[in-house]
């Protein structure tokens, strides 16, 4: 089952340098090894078929035709120590319990920018950067209600963090439908381990979702807005609304008067008191961002900015994640916190910085270049997988924007095994734990393992061929 | 709930039942055409088209064709893999409001119908596949009523369900008991009112009534006015009607007492009907349940999902 199994300079999730199986991979490894290959695919395609009846699909863009694709999902487990999972959450506690200080800042005193800890021009010239929102008071100053922030694991096996996720993160369903489906397909393989349950996110998530109650009614009234079923992600709004038992609505479905929010339902219009929101910033309201926008509500940021509804997350959060800010995230956090960053940043440089931009140039072919405002690994260069056509045309891009772009060292991520072809192969993983933050800061104990399934890739995102796989936290 | 909810599963159910009778008609025609001649086959489909609203193909009026338009032909908004694709696509909008296992299952009948071909089913066992469809249907009206609450959602399929059968019902009785002028004029025989029966599903209720004796008015009676068969007209109006006044009472809209008026009277209509009277202007009467039909779904939406809104925010207060 693992002859064809290697060893390179990646740091491996189930295997030391010398090919002995890790202690908390031992029990998993060795039954395994006692599974015939027959068995493994049987029940992959048990798997499988799980996914496509139950329709937990999604939408690949640029593709026309609308189909539906079902997430690959790989069988096999990736396990995070206690102490690991430790050290992961305390850095993802005191990276978001900054950024959100930062985001407060921005929008309120901007004392960071007055004392040149972060150019002033950096966060002026974001596009995310929403000027309405300056002066506006949010429910208890949380900005970042809903954050999944990507992690990726060095060669020495050193959490890092990649990228921020501040807006309107996704893939929450899936860390939450492999575990159901693993229990399902493999419930043998949980014997003997101690995995921490992650089933209550959607109860973590109402809680949190209340906390923005501007009101602090009891009861209040929460909805989560879907840009409709041809966005990529529905089947993780239904899903979600389901699980917090909230109504799912679109734009079409509410309405504003008088600076309130209603939605439309048989028995008359019912006021709305939190919208989670899955709809970026420029769609949510036509009359202060896009005009041309038909997903969003007309009025809602005048009645967001009356403090009649709660959103989450916030407007205007993408600054905070720009990939030129995040460069200055060890800084933000110093400055805020005092403290040291507990999970380091990757090497970032910046094309708008001379001395960087001429580095940058250089080593188009050993770095990975990517704009400061894309996401899901579009608008990426892969240097040392990239060829000369492709560089040429991303050094004219640099120079045409510097600010636009960033370059990062070509992280080796690290591997963990995965059943492909019939045999159990390593493959590069990331992954991207989730962040609640309502009253307090909560994180439910584990994440989704993205994997770039072909072999030697190093983008693990959906829309560029990846899959996932469950992700245990164990207990002590 | 939400009004575009409403909406969703109202067409939901209106799309399957449409489905089921498409599915039911063609099955039913593929197998008593087989002892027709060629002209008395043509016949009965050109009948069929127009018990289902349609054109004829522009491939001509042979089986092949219109099988093939009112099955597997997207570009037919009533084909039976339009009709599944579009209460899915309802079904996707309310995803969170209807049951993991309804979905599943709308959702295998779509993978079904989806990923079989015309020339495969042709060459098998068409009877095979239009019962699958039919039992998918089926299937899923009984994870609805298994699994779902009864509640103001449940009422809202159930009245797009009976709306669309008691149209299409109308819709199939007046082409059987008023043809055309001209080509179509003949008496219908003992075959096409059997026929007509199995096309309902009736044959065997019918024959526990009236026995095997076959007379148009008691064919005409069972089908409009019988309590008890759940393809009857009458049998759809009063499901229509308790609908309507279980969505009312859980509306506190003064606009819902039009919707139970019109319900009440459509009903009454077919509970005091004569099927002697009837049969002396059928069509005249077909129409008008058809017209009454329509006038309940219009005030179902202008009372519960299209409202205008300054009407509920001045008119009542909002909640």
């Amino acid at each position: 089952m693992f002859a064809s199994y290697d060893i390179d300079i990646a740091w491996d999730e189930m295997f030391t340098a010398d090919g002995q199986p890790r202690p908390h991979y031992l029990p998993l490894y060795e039954r395994l090894t006692n599974l015939s290959a027959e068995e493994l695919y049987r029940r992959q395609q048990a798997a499988d078929a799980a996914f496509l009846y139950q329709g937990i699909t999604f939408a690949v863009y640029g593709h026309g035709d609308g189909t539906e694709k079902i997430f690959p999902y790989d069988l096999i487990p990736r396990i995070i120590p206690a102490a690991e999972w430790s050290v992961i959450e305390r850095g993802l506690t005191q990276r978001i319990t900054a950024l959100n200080m930062f985001l407060r800042d921005v929008y309120h005193e901007g004392r960071i920018l007055a004392d040149n800890v972060v150019p002033r021009e950096l966060v002026y010239s974001c596009a995310y950067y929403r000027r309405e929102m300056r002066g506006v008071r949010v429910p208890r100053d949380v900005y970042i209600a809903i954050v999944g922030t990507d992690l990726v694991r060095d060669a020495d096996g050193r959490f890092l963090v990649l990228e921020d996720n501040l807006r309107v993160p996704s893939g929450v369903s899936y860390m939450l439908v492999n575990r159901q489906v693993m229990k399902r397909t493999f419930p043998m393989l949980f014997e003997g381990y101690n995995v921490r349950p992650i089933e209550h996110y959607g109860q973590a998530l109402l809680e949190t979702l209340r906390a923005l109650d501007p009101m602090q009614r009891p009861d209040p009234t929460i909805v989560l807005l879907t840009p409709g079923i041809y966005n990529s992600a529905y089947f993780e709004h239904t899903f979600l609304a389901r699980q917090m038992g909230v109504q799912l609505v679109e734009g079409r479905d509410l309405l504003v008067h008088d600076n309130r929010v209603y939605m439309r339902t048989t028995a008359g219009l019912q006021r709305v008191d939190v919208i989670y929101r899955r709809l970026d910033d420029d769609f949510l309201d036509p009359l202060a961002f896009r005009p041309d926008s038909a997903l969003g509500v007309a009025g809602l940021f005048n009645a967001y900015r009356a403090g009649n509804v709660g959103l989450a997350n916030a407007i205007g959060t993408g600054i905070a994640d720009d990939k030129a800010i995040y460069a200055y995230v060890p800084r933000i956090i110093r400055y805020y916190l005092g403290e040291d960053p507990i999970l380091p940043n990757v090497e970032t440089y910046l094309a708008c910085n001379e001395a960087d931009r001429r580095y940058i140039l250089d080593n188009l072919d050993k770095l990975v270049i990517k704009a400061v405002g894309e996401s899901g690994g579009y608008g990426m260069l892969v240097g040392p997988h990239s060829t000369r056509e492709q560089r040429e045309e991303f050094r004219r891009r640099i120079l045409a924007a510097p600010r636009n772009y960033i370059a990062q060292p070509t992280i080796m991520l690290s591997r963990a095994a995965c059943f492909v072809d019939g045999r159990v192969e390593p493959r590069h993983v990331d992954l991207r734990p989730y962040i609640l933050y309502g009253e307090k800061i909560v994180i439910v104990p584990g994440g989704l393992t993205r994997v770039a399934l072909r072999r030697g890739s190093l983008v693990v995102n959906s829309s560029q061929g990846g899959g996932s796989k469950d992700t245990w936290v164990l207990n002590d | 709930m939400l009004s575009r909810v409403a909406d969703s599963l109202f067409w939901m159910a209106r799309y399957l039942e449409r489905a089921e009778h498409t599915a039911r008609l063609l099955d039913v025609h593929l197998h008593s055409a087989l002892d027709l001649t060629p002209t008395a086959a043509e016949r009965r489909w050109r009948r069929l088209l127009l018990a289902l609203h349609s054109q004829p193909p522009a491939a001509g009026v042979t089986p092949y064709a219109i099988t093939q338009a009112l099955t597997f032909d997207m570009s037919n908004s009533d084909s039976i893999a339009a009709c599944i694709t579009a209460a899915r696509d309802n079904a996707r909008q309310v995803r969170e409001r209807i049951s993991s296992e309804m979905w599943e299952q709308v959702n295998r009948l779509y993978l079904h119908v989806r990923h079989t071909s015309m020339d495969e089913m042709w060459s098998g066992e068409p009877h095979l596949f239009f019962r699958s469809v039919k039992e998918g249907v089926h299937l899923f009206q009984g994870i609805t009523d298994a699994t779902l609450s009864h509640d103001e959602g449940w009422w809202f399929i159930q009245i797009g369900r009976y709306l669309e059968r008691a149209m299409a019902t109308a819709t199939l009785l007046d082409v059987h008991f008023c043809p055309l002028e001209g080509s179509d004029a003949e008496m219908l025989d003992y075959f096409e009112w059997v026929a007509l029966l199995k096309s309902c599903t009736a044959f065997e209720a019918y024959c526990k009534v009236y026995t095997a004796s076959i007379r148009p008015e008691d064919v005409a009676e069972f089908l409009l006015l019988n309590a008890e068969f759940p393809r009857s007209i009458r049998f759809a109006a009063d499901m229509i009607q308790e609908a309507a006044q279980s969505i009312g009472r859980s509306s506190i809209r003064r606009a819902t007492a039009r919707v139970e008026r019109l319900a009440g009277r459509l009903r009454a209509v077919l509970d005091y009907g004569q099927v002697d009277e009837i049969m002396t202007d059928m069509h005249t009467f077909l129409m008008s349940i058809r017209r009454m039909c329509i006038q309940v779904h219009d005030e179902i939406y202008r009372a519960y999902i299209s409202y205008p809104a300054d009407e509920a925010l001045k008119g009542e207060g909002a909640l």
